[in-house]
């Protein structure tokens, strides 16, 4: 079904596609915002959500809005935010490099990003400061794994993602280092923490910090999408149809890095996502960024809203994002690979 | 508008010269043959002229316009390149895949308008592919993936278009019908530049050749006066044959006597 609507070149029913996905999306949120520990009612959540906004006065019951709007709100929100950043992100770094294998996980970005947080932490410079950690983390990172195989002067698809391998293995090693030289009663569980992926601990004032770097980094995808179009048809073909290859590749990944690792600061590192969404996204709209792109985002919030909701309300102990997103995306990629039935060389 | 190769070379960092003093010119309307045996540096010459490589002597002018100073936008605008068929890794539709002809003229704010859309389908109708434009172009046979390719450059709106053997890789129908929509094209008003290994094609286009042969020496020269028995034997390292054929009203190259 969703197949057919996607091969039609037709800007309105893309446009309706779009606005479903963030009716879904919306309707999700309230859900989410129902669900937990201390049940809310639909309505309720709706008025609180209201009140926020219109001025009409607020629930009667106190703990009612400080459960949807102290609790919740900012998980939702990081969710949507981290979840979406990562999908889009992966999609970004799918198109550039030609290769629809890697993502922010298998290009070795977001253990790279985890150990500039780690470091930020072990040097105890703040949340700005673990930012920037988690960005410059993430460059190097996506640096190494790109000049691996110019080094070996081999650009398969395989020999980058042999080379993501490498760098994501020699960034745990490093991690190793970190925990074992930390202070196992302060600083090992914050990193633990990093390292985990979770959003329990989400505040809004680290998300308000994050968010407008990662804002910037979007508009700025966006803005390039269909330059990324013209970049995935390979080096020679974009030069030939007038992009400067060079400069507008490095614009692009600076920023899926850029969201790469402000999605680490929130939530530490979260598998899967920027793999396995994007896939999702092609099946639906085709490989053109100009729908893909914006697609991704909206799926990706959808995958991780839902996929916390259910860490957070499935058990009493919160589970993990990670072992969640593994247990659910490998399969599902599974089947996105089978149905694709992706010619691989 | 006038395309002026002059005294073009093209040596590796390693100093190994590929070619050297390439000379011609071509107008809008005229196609120009590059002939050479594999391995002679034909696709290395063809991407000198596409500003895809950089040459280590001479340059090439559009008008009195060195192609260095000029942007990539304005380049891509003037000069379209075809490369040889691959296998892509995304399965951009037909429509999309010519769609991106227009990428010179568009920037970060201007999107598709009607006018773009306008002459993407004149390009798709031109190479006749109209029938494919919701087809992944991934699932193209090969003959199918050079027209597109062919109607991408010509949504760039060129003057000129470069071909880097554009039948390898099909089958004799294919290559046929690739030298009819290459004269078609020249028909059309573009200046066309191609290279190809089959000598039988350059009798089929005429005009103009140029030779690159395995030493990077360069000549070129009208087609039925130039090409000789001869030449084309000494290129080769075979016995070639030239038969005049009164129904096709050309030379016929063959071998393998």
């Amino acid at each position: 079904m969703l197949k057919n609507i996607s091969f039609k070149e037709n800007r309105l029913n893309f446009s309706a596609l779009l606005v479903l996905l963030i009716v879904i999306l919306g309707a999700l949120v309230i859900v989410s915002l129902c669900m937990g520990r201390f049940p809310i009612s639909i309505p309720e959540v709706i008025h609180v959500l209201a009140a926020n906004i219109f001025p009409i006065p607020q629930v009667g019951d106190v703990n009612v809005e400080s459960v949807v709007m102290t609790l919740r709100f900012p998980r939702v929100v990081a969710a949507i935010l981290v979840g979406g950043s990562l999908a889009l992100s992966g999609a970004v770094y799918q198109g550039v490099f030609q290769n629809p294998l890697v993502s922010p996980d298998l290009l070795g970005v977001s253990s790279g990003a985890c150990v500039g947080a780690a470091i930020a932490i072990l040097i105890g410079i703040g949340t700005f400061g673990i930012q920037i950690g988690a960005f410059a983390g993430g460059i190097l990172a996506v640096a190494l794994t790109t000049t691996a195989p110019k080094l070996i002067k081999n650009s398969s698809n395989m020999m980058l993602v042999m080379s993501g391998i490498i760098v994501g293995g020699l960034m745990s090693s490093i991690m190793g280092i970190i925990k074992y030289i930390a202070d196992p009663e302060t600083e090992l569980a914050e990193i633990t923490y990093w390292q985990m992926g979770s959003i329990a601990k989400v505040l809004p004032k680290s998300i308000l910090m994050v968010a407008p770097a990662m804002i910037l980094a979007i508009i700025i995808i966006m803005v390039l999408r269909w330059k990324i179009n013209v970049l995935s048809l390979g080096e020679t073909e974009a030069r030939s149809l007038g992009i400067n290859v060079k400069t507008t590749r490095r614009i692009v990944i600076i920023c899926a890095t850029l969201l790469t690792a402000s999605s680490v600061c929130i939530s530490g590192t979260i598998g899967w996502v920027g793999l396995v969404v994007p896939h999702l996204g092609r099946l639906i709209v085709g490989p053109n960024n100009m729908k893909l792109l914006p697609v991704s985002f909206v799926l990706g919030g959808i995958f991780l809203l839902i996929i916390d909701t259910i860490a957070r309300t499935i058990t009493s102990a919160e589970l993990p994002l990670s072992i969640l997103t593994g247990l659910i995306g490998a399969p599902f990629y599974f089947y996105l690979l089978k149905k694709e039935r992706m010619n691989l060389s | 508008m006038n395309l002026r190769i002059a005294e073009l070379g093209f040596a590796y960092p390693n100093g190994k010269q590929i070619f050297t003093e390439v000379n011609f010119s071509l107008k809008k309307g005229e196609i120009f043959t590059i002939l050479g045996p594999n391995g002679a540096g034909k696709s290395t010459l063809l991407n000198c002229i596409g500003n895809l490589s950089e040459p280590t002597q001479g340059g090439i002018f559009l008008e009195k316009d060195n192609i260095k100073d000029l942007s990539l936008r304005q380049f891509a605008k003037q000069i379209g390149y075809v490369p040889q068929i691959h296998q892509p890794t995304y399965a951009f539709t037909v429509e999309e895949f010519v769609a991106m002809g227009r990428t010179p003229y568009l920037s970060a704010f201007k999107k598709l308008n009607q006018q773009d859309q306008w002459v993407i389908e004149e390009a798709m109708e031109l190479v006749r592919i109209t029938h494919l434009r919701n087809k992944a172009y991934t699932q193209l046979s090969g003959g199918e993936r050079q027209l597109v390719t062919i109607a991408r450059a010509i949504a760039q709106e060129p003057d000129f278009i470069l071909l880097d053997e554009p039948t390898a890789h099909l089958d004799f129908g294919n290559q046929i019908k690739t030298m009819k929509l290459v004269k078609k094209l020249s028909d059309q008003g573009y200046g066309v530049i191609m290279t190809t290994h089959n000598p039988d094609q350059v009798f089929f286009i005429g005009g103009r050749v140029g030779v690159l042969n395995r030493s990077g020496a360069f000549e070129i020269g009208v087609v039925d006066q130039y090409l000789s028995e001869e030449l084309l034997s000494n290129l080769y390292n075979e016995p070639v044959h030239l038969f005049y054929s009164d129904q096709l009203n050309r030379n016929i190259c063959t071998a393998g006597a």
